[in-house]
């Protein structure tokens, strides 16, 4: 696809990085890193992408010599969605578990492991 | 190409622990807990049965399978391969036994555990030995995200403690933000090249010149695979992590988990990129990283209080000390550092799970509250002062073989004055160890003061890892930790096993050869002089100085306070201050210096290839 696809791919990882460096709660946290895993989503369908071209269906119907977009790396964003799932869930659960022991969400305030 | 029953060990070495960890779910759900823990600790025997039997059977070359049956006609293939070596599969036999001797030592263990820690523990391992043995980029991120995942829940196991949490999603965050800059790196050479398995990528790039695109793939692919491996300024979620983490987790995460980072960074570089990006760069690039690693893991090891903590950054120190060994691109460097990784698997093993012991008797993991608490006929005592030693590098133990051999790499290539860095490292790191280990149960030298928690983590007043507090110490923990300090021995004295690791590290760098047997069905190439891996007179001489500077290090730390002026001692103690408050346990920081190492990582590398 265009370089705006990759453009934006690039943009959503740094700004995801960003949000994590500068949040002040943990949700907010967990969320950035959500965005900057879609920026590889955007980034793996970019790589794949063609215009005029059809999806990787093949039947009787339409002959195999067709363009397609390459369906490897479909594959691949739907693995990376499963996985970014399964993180997600697992950091929400984490961030609920230190609401309860520390009362906070605040990076700022979880002074508790230094040096 | 092998073709024949062991091309079934690799994909079932694999899948085996997945389907059992279903099973151990189900039988502790519908039958009882001894039954689970029984299966799961079988699970564990039988693939690390499967995978000596893939060391054994990758003697004469890779095994290598395709899954569906999908093998490469005329080089080309769209089928996804496991391409096993023998360091591979040794590897992966290092992550079975770890793992077998963690659940023995967890018998009578977790309070809160139900057969859920079993079955992560057994996910974990699938992870592990499916990262070793694939021969696939994206299955290497899979594998790297399912080892991830299931290590961050097992670090976070006691749920109700606010370090534990705090710990494991630093731990995650960090380390999933690496691997999803490791998928975009994996995204940028299937761009390129339209392949994804590493003998076909090796394939495509040979030869071609290393321009912007494919600097950048590797940095984003390494960046996650050094993430993992704790390398300076990546390393901050490793403390974290360890000190938080049940002690058996921490066995396989200091164990294996960690070095499996430098076998991928090796992996990768020697069998995709190795014909694009100059050797000399990459040497330089982590000779640096490596000496910056080994550097600031010693000075915060000898630091730290906290016992999990102390060997958390003898870990990031002697991962310093690999990635110097992986810099030198030799096979006997390669040799070095695989028998010093399963030496000091060992043998750290043997000292979490001792420290383990220790806290769940008295409740406290701190060097002062624990000051001569547990005395010298607690038979942890001489155990942990043995495994003090050994870390140091004493012969005939694994880690001290390790060392010998990687130092003499390291001088072959034109480097002796790595030789002296190697031994200040393992006598710092060692001597560290050695004083923790009179302090708390010989109870030498004076009780340090109490310490503010606002300044550093303390480890006192912990829970118990056990349902109750442990009046006596169960036989089966022993024998875990027992097992772990024969193992790390047998390294050290068998030199049948020395060989065989040798040989396996001239394999493992032979790039033409990969390529052959997975792509072409090649039989393998006669091996070209595999490095002697060996005790010499030096090696045993630099093993011995090495421990006598620990113990001097050791003795320093606990009776010379006195003696060191006033002055000396605070200007220290002001440098100091500074490198650990960089240490700062907030997330945002841990962002910042992950972002920042990417950035010095790419100039360490893109810089020397501009045209």
């Amino acid at each position: 696809m265009g370089v705006l696809a990759y453009a934006v791919a690039g943009w959503l990882v740094i700004v995801g990085a960003l949000g994590m460096l500068r949040s002040r709660n943990l949700v907010q946290a967990t969320v950035a890193l959500s965005v900057a895993q879609s920026g590889t989503y955007v980034f793996l369908l970019a790589i794949g992408y063609q215009w005029s071209a059809t999806a990787p269906v093949f039947s009787s119907g339409s002959p195999p010599t067709n363009q397609v977009v390459d369906p490897v790396v479909q594959a691949m964003a739907l693995t990376d969605i499963v996985v970014s799932a399964m993180v997600t869930a697992l950091l929400l659960a984490l961030t609920i578990q230190i609401e309860k022991t520390h009362r906070t969400l605040d990076p700022d305030e979880l002074q508790r492991l230094k040096g | 190409m092998y073709q024949g029953p062991a091309t079934a060990l690799a994909p079932l070495a694999v899948a085996l622990p997945v389907v059992l960890a279903c099973v151990v779910l189900i039988v502790e759900r519908w039958a009882s807990r001894r039954l689970a823990d029984l299966l799961a600790v079988g699970t564990t025997v039988l693939v690390f049965g499967l995978t000596a039997a893939l060391v054994a059977a990758t003697r004469d070359g890779r095994v290598v399978t395709w899954s569906g049956g999908w093998v490469p006609r005329g080089g080309l293939s769209v089928g996804i391969a496991l391409v096993v070596d023998q360091l591979a599969a040794g590897i992966a036999c290092l992550a079975a036994g770890l793992t077998c001797c963690a659940l023995l030592y967890s018998w009578r263990y977790l309070k809160t555990a139900r057969a859920h820690y079993q079955a992560l523990m057994l996910l974990f391992l699938a992870g592990m030995v499916g990262f070793s043995l694939t021969g696939d980029l994206f299955n290497m991120f899979v594998f790297f995200e399912l080892m991830g995942v299931t290590a961050f829940a097992l670090t976070g196991l006691h749920i109700e403690e606010p370090d534990s949490v705090q710990g494991s999603l630093n731990f995650a965050v960090i380390n999933s933000l690496g691997a999803y800059l490791s998928l975009m790196g994996i995204g940028l050479l299937y761009a390129r090249t339209g392949q994804l398995g590493l003998a076909q990528l090796g394939a495509r790039l040979a030869g071609r010149h290393a321009d912007g695109l494919i600097v950048a793939a590797f940095v984003l692919v390494t960046i996650g695979f050094l993430v993992k491996a704790a390398m300076v300024p990546l390393h901050f979620w490793l403390a974290d992590a360890h000190a938080v983490a049940p002690a058996p987790v921490c066995v396989l995460m200091s164990g294996v988990m960690v070095e499996l980072g430098v076998y991928a960074l090796a992996r990768v570089y020697l069998t995709v990129f190795s014909a694009s990006i100059p050797a000399p760069v990459v040497q330089r690039t982590f000779l640096v990283t490596g000496l910056l690693t080994a550097a600031l893991g010693s000075v915060m090891c000898f630091a730290q209080r906290h016992l999990k903590r102390l060997l958390a950054y003898s870990t990031i120190a002697h991962t310093g000390l690999f990635l110097i060994g992986f810099a030198l691109l030799s096979p006997d460097g390669l040799a070095g550092v695989a028998l010093y990784v399963a030496g000091h698997a060992g043998v750290k093993g043997a000292l979490f799970l001792l420290v383990g012991v220790v806290l769940d008797r008295y409740q406290s993991v701190d060097e002062g509250e624990l000051f001569g608490r547990v005395g010298g006929r607690h038979p942890a005592c001489w155990m942990f002062l043995l495994a003090a030693l050994a870390l140091a590098g004493l012969p005939p133990f694994g880690p001290g073989l390790g060392k010998a051999v990687t130092e003499e790499a390291a001088a072959t290539a034109g480097h002796p004055w790595l030789v002296a860095v190697f031994v200040l490292v393992s006598a710092v790191t060692g001597g560290a160890v050695l004083r923790a280990g009179l302090r708390v149960f010989l109870g030498r030298g004076h009780r340090p003061e109490p310490i503010e928690p606002v300044e550093q983590m303390s480890g006192g007043r912990k829970e118990p890892e056990t349902e109750n507090t442990l009046r006596r110490t169960p036989l089966t923990m022993l024998v875990a930790i027992g097992m772990l300090l024969i193992g790390s021995t047998a390294v050290g004295v068998l030199p049948g096993l020395a060989a065989a690791v040798g040989r396996a590290a001239a394999v493992f760098g032979d790039q033409a050869g990969y390529l052959d047997q997975a792509l072409f069905a090649a039989s393998a190439p006669p091996v070209a002089a595999a490095p002697v891996a060996w005790w010499s007179s030096s090696g045993v001489l630099l093993g011995v100085a090495s421990t006598v500077l620990a113990a001097v290090v050791a003795g320093l730390s606990l009776y010379a306070h006195p003696l060191v002026p006033h002055r000396l001692r605070s200007h220290l103690a002001a440098g100091f201050e500074v490198v650990r408050g960089l240490h700062s346990g907030h997330l945002g920081d841990y962002v910042a210096w992950l972002i920042f190492g990417a950035a010095g990582l790419a100039a360490l590398i893109g810089l020397p290839l501009l045209p």
